[in-house]
């Protein structure tokens, strides 16, 4: 029980610093925010890293090595398809 | 699960590196930036993950890396800007379903040890599932909606909210017998997962079918937090502080943006979630019309008061991103600009399908930021406008907001009727997505200019350049 007291510590702090940073973002951005955000959440990927880390065969496997292949989509085209929009994002 | 010393400063770092990133996209000079740092933190994390695991089967875990790489890769280099909202809605998917599959992978783990789940890991568990699941069935039916393969128009049947409310039930009776509190007869504890996760996949379309096209920036700002709740999740079930932190900054993220959108449109989140608002159904379609009479102009003629104004404002909705018209509207503002007009752009937060959805396209049409105004910056203005140009875009400009007794009431709008003269360039004269009638097209002072906004933008274009 105390791993997870200490993990809703960091989940409440890191929710109001999300909320501080993010407020400031102004409209122009939401998208690319929204999409930067999204690959962030692809974070999931560690997860799925270790889980499939420790099981070399079976359904954990399967369920692990599925869940990286979705992680890394998030993350890859997150992050690639907010690249591509912020370049087009300049100045007079 | 045991997380290193290294891996866990690792960890950390990429934390820090997570909030700078975000906190450069205040800006767009430093936006681009900030998403690559965050990309360099997502990096780490990954090596310090690979690093500090030993890893059974390599060849599985690097197949699926390359796979999930490529196929996001290919996604995000030929995805047409229009297209945006889709992209993103589908990828929110995949990361609340890879939330939800960590959280399957680990229970099939602990069961094959024989070791029963506990109170916690049971809750950490079902929560992670659940929560991923419902993103993930809930962001294929909005993209669904958005590309076209299922009807924008509110799904409803009858008893639709009771159906929902017994199906959370039992998945509160199914996850509390995962927590270990009791059992269902004799049922194997992956049984009642598989069951749990099946509801909640319907769970997760019953939620977005009732939702209507129009209120589909809510609904990807709210996918988006609970993709970002579900990493959280995730992170509690296998004891990792970057995700918890990650996924929390996800879910402000995708909160935040859900807020801004349901305060444009003055609608609680419960009237968007469950109100099925919008589409065909609606009945207040048929107010007035009836002996009002709408004045309309060719592009020659809308080329003329263009040309010959001094301040001008465009107004730009979906159906310029419906009609890829954003290149042909750019060429025509810069003819004007030419000749001496002032030109600038007036953004509704909800013009598009997606939170900045326009911000975007007009940034694809090489349109620069700085000639972009949000409604509270640019509403003033109207009153000392030439001519406004609104182009594919019906409710965010509709008088009738003021009218208490509307179904807008209360939205806040673009004042576009108190420029001088309004130049609407539209399909038709039919309703907006709310389903009502817009006394903006009846004004003494507004020009209908009927057609697809692609082809009316290039006759545009070419009649400018004569006046």
């Amino acid at each position: 029980m105390g791993e997870m007291v200490v993990g809703l510590y960091v989940f409440v702090l890191a929710t109001l610093t999300g909320r501080e940073v993010i407020t400031k973002v102004p409209p122009t951005l939401h998208t690319p925010l929204m999409s930067g955000a999204n690959a962030i959440s692809g974070i999931a990927v560690v997860g799925a890293l270790v889980v499939s880390a420790q099981v070399d065969s079976g359904l954990a496997q399967i369920l692990g090595i599925a869940a990286i292949v979705m992680a890394m989509i998030n993350v890859v085209g997150g992050f690639m398809v907010t690249d591509r929009m912020l370049e087009m994002f300049k100045k007079n | 699960m045991d997380v290193s010393l290294g891996a866990e400063l690792a960890y950390l770092f990429s934390s820090v590196l997570f909030v700078v990133g975000l906190k450069r996209l205040q800006s767009p000079a430093t936006a681009r930036g900030g998403n690559r740092l965050a990309a360099l933190a997502m990096l780490i994390a990954i090596v310090a993950t690979l690093v500090d695991n030993q890893v059974l089967n390599w060849t599985g875990i690097a197949a699926g890396m390359v796979v999930g790489s490529l196929i996001g890769g290919l996604a995000a280099r030929t995805v047409k800007m229009t297209d945006m909202p889709q992209l993103v809605g589908i990828f929110n998917g995949f990361g609340g379903g890879a939330s939800a599959l960590v959280a399957a992978a680990e229970l099939v783990r602990v069961q094959s040890t024989n070791i029963d789940l506990g109170l916690g890991d049971g809750f950490t568990i079902a929560i992670s599932c659940l929560i991923g699941t419902v993103t993930f069935s809930g962001s294929f039916v909005a993209f669904g909606k958005l590309q076209g393969v299922v009807s924008g128009n509110p799904i409803t049947f009858p008893l639709q909210k009771t159906l929902s409310a017994l199906l959370f039930l039992t998945i509160l009776v199914l996850g509390t017998s995962m927590m270990g509190v009791f059992e269902i007869g004799a049922l194997p504890a992956l049984t009642v997962f598989s069951v749990f996760t099946a509801i909640a996949l319907l769970l997760g379309v019953l939620l977005v079918i009732p939702i209507g096209g129009a209120d589909m920036p809510v609904v990807i700002s709210l996918l988006n937090s609970y993709s970002g709740l579900a990493a959280s999740a995730a992170g509690f079930v296998i004891g990792n502080n970057v995700l918890i932190i990650s996924g929390a900054l996800v879910g402000a993220a995708g909160l935040i943006l859900t807020m801004i959108m349901c305060k444009a449109m003055n609608r609680s989140l419960a009237n968007v979630a469950f109100g099925a608002f919008g589409g065909e159904t609606s009945s207040a379609a048929q107010i007035g019309s009836g002996d009002q009479t709408a004045r309309s102009v060719d592009a020659e003629g809308a080329a003329m008061i263009l040309a010959y104004a001094q301040s001008v404002v465009v107004v730009p909705g979906y159906g310029l991103a419906v009609a890829q018209a954003q290149h042909e509207l750019r060429k025509a503002m810069d003819n004007l600009e030419e000749r001496g007009v002032d030109v600038k752009y007036a953004i509704h937060p909800v013009a598009g399908r997606m939170p900045g959805h326009m911000n975007v396209l007009l940034a694809e049409a090489d349109v620069p930021y700085d000639k972009l105004f949000d409604l509270d910056e640019i509403n003033e203005d109207f009153g000392r406008t030439d001519v406004v140009l609104v182009v594919g875009a019906n409710d965010v400009v509709n008088p009738e907001a003021h009218n208490p007794e509307s179904v807008i009431a209360g939205m806040p709008i673009l004042d576009v009727d108190k420029a001088k003269s309004v130049i609407i360039m539209k399909r038709s004269l039919s309703p907006g997505f709310a389903g009502i009638d817009n006394p903006l097209f009846y004004m003494g002072h507004s020009l209908m200019f009927f057609g697809d906004a692609k082809s009316s933008m290039t006759d545009l274009v070419r009649e400018v350049r004569e006046a």
